[in-house]
């Protein structure tokens, strides 16, 4: 699939079952249980989420769920850590927009 | 809740090192790690470790993980792992660390004692559009590529000549990722030579003396300037524009304390080990005597000390709950001896300087 390493001449990749997934109602695929922020570079999105003042764009910035900068809405729950949660199949991922409204 | 004798918060190297020495000698451990594997940055390294035989050397990082889950399924019956778990709590009155599971689920532990691994966090440079898509810390275009084998750009820029900023230039073209150059503030290189010839022998320029002005690129990185710097680390007026996709920092690590903090451990400032660090005593336990540290998050180093580091803390803290071997003297003084050894060469000399600074007691031979 692009986007993914198909050739390395150290490691063989050994990826889950490939499940289909929603980003911002594109339906898009990537493996089952690796983090949705993987998923969502591998289909080219760079932008997960926009900044609550400035509108800035803000992407993938440390991978072990420490920075904020992936945050998303994720089944409609927000400030979900991309990075660090797995992909399942029907997951509906959005671009967060400014802090995100918690759930009632 | 869950109740065990040892918590080890981070299932890295010194994670699971301490979780391997704690269990073998009967005590029941609790491991949590907020990855979705365990190894923590082990599983990133393509390249072969250093050193003598007894620190994995020869073998490639992602291989040693393999063989430190391995050595710790042995004693399967007493340990219990949790990953996707952070623990990110501690309450002192409860005595319980609170975990959380995913992003919702949440639970609390009891233990008889904790050892603290969690590592490190990625340090930033201040530059304009330091937030754009596209500037990545190394370790998380490690991750990108490494662990999960996803392409993180087609042309990168590295900042950082130290021995991250060259091991991830090199995976970056293991990639197939097109590299445009190291750019370093430092007149040195500061990693290991035999890195830093590995990716000049493949054409990558190295740019000393010279740090970003500037990041461009509307929603996603672009471009970036670069400007070189004078002996005394002020612009000189030189720049020159980089296109790239990804820009990748490794620039320094530090510490992730939090919960020593919470648990108010003495700390120190020693800028060798990375900022803020524990006290720690001989058997790297804490001020709170429920607290031991191990790995990075006792002072940016490397794996290998980290592994050593998380064996003292794990006997040390299974011994003290009443589980304590035979021969525990002459393992303590083992691992000692070689966590010294690691730190004997040249590379070694800062942070014996910074632990010079850290232990309450004397250390366990003469700095």
């Amino acid at each position: 699939m692009k986007g993914w390493i198909e050739d390395h001449p150290i490691l063989e990749f050994k990826h889950p079952r490939r499940v289909k997934f929603y980003f911002d109602g594109v339906e898009m695929e990537g493996y089952e249980g690796e983090p949705i922020a993987m998923a969502l570079h591998a289909n080219g999105v760079r932008v997960y989420r926009r900044t609550p003042k400035y509108d800035h764009p803000r992407g993938f910035f440390c991978a072990i769920g420490k920075c904020s900068s992936c945050f998303m809405v994720v089944d409609g729950v927000p400030n979900v850590r991309t990075c660090i949660t797995p992909l399942r199949e029907g997951m509906r991922v959005e671009t967060q927009r400014g802090r995100g409204n918690l759930r009632a | 809740m869950l109740e065990t004798d040892v918590l080890v918060i981070g299932g890295g190297p010194a994670g699971l090192c301490a979780a391997i020495e704690a269990s073998s000698v009967g005590a029941s451990v609790v491991v949590v790690d907020s990855d979705l594997r365990l190894g923590g940055q082990l599983i990133k390294q393509t390249h072969k470790f250093f050193g003598s035989a007894k620190e994995y050397a020869g073998t490639r990082g992602f291989v040693i993980a393999d063989v430190l889950l391995e050595e710790l399924g042995k004693n399967e019956g007493r340990v219990k792992t949790f990953t996707n778990t952070t623990a990110i709590g501690y309450y002192p009155k409860e005595d319980v660390v609170a975990c959380v599971r995913g992003e919702e689920e949440y639970f609390k532990v009891r233990a008889r004692a904790i050892v603290v691994a969690t590592g490190a966090q990625e340090k930033l440079i201040p530059f304009p559009n330091n937030h754009l898509p596209g500037v990545y810390g190394a370790g998380a275009v490690q991750t990108f590529m490494n662990v999960y084998g996803v392409v993180p750009g087609r042309r990168a820029l590295m900042v950082g000549a130290g021995n991250i900023g060259l091991i991830v230039s090199y995976q970056l073209l293991q990639a197939g990722v097109d590299v445009a150059g190291i750019v370093e503030f430092m007149p040195r290189v500061g990693g290991y030579w035999v890195h830093a010839a590995k990716v000049r022998r493949l054409g990558v320029p190295i740019y000393l003396r010279h740090t970003i002005k500037e990041a461009h690129g509307k929603e996603v990185l672009e471009g970036v300037t670069v400007m070189r710097l004078d002996g005394e680390g002020r612009p000189t007026g030189d720049e020159f524009y980089v296109e790239c996709d990804v820009l990748c920092l490794a620039v320094g690590l530090s510490p992730t304390l939090d919960i020593l903090w919470q648990a108010g451990c003495e700390m120190k400032y020693v800028p060798q080990l990375g900022g803020f660090v524990p006290i720690r005593n001989d058997q790297m336990r804490t001020s709170n005597p429920k607290f031991w540290v191990a790995g990075d998050a006792a002072g940016i180093e490397e794996a290998s000390s980290a592994m050593l580091e998380g064996r003292v803390a794990g006997l040390s803290a299974a011994s003290y709950l009443g589980y304590r071997p035979a021969d525990f003297e002459v393992r303590m003084k083992e691992y000692w001896g070689r966590l010294w050894a690691l730190r004997a060469g040249e590379p070694g000399v800062k942070v014996m300087e910074g632990l010079r600074h850290v232990f309450s007691c004397p250390a366990p031979i003469s700095l």
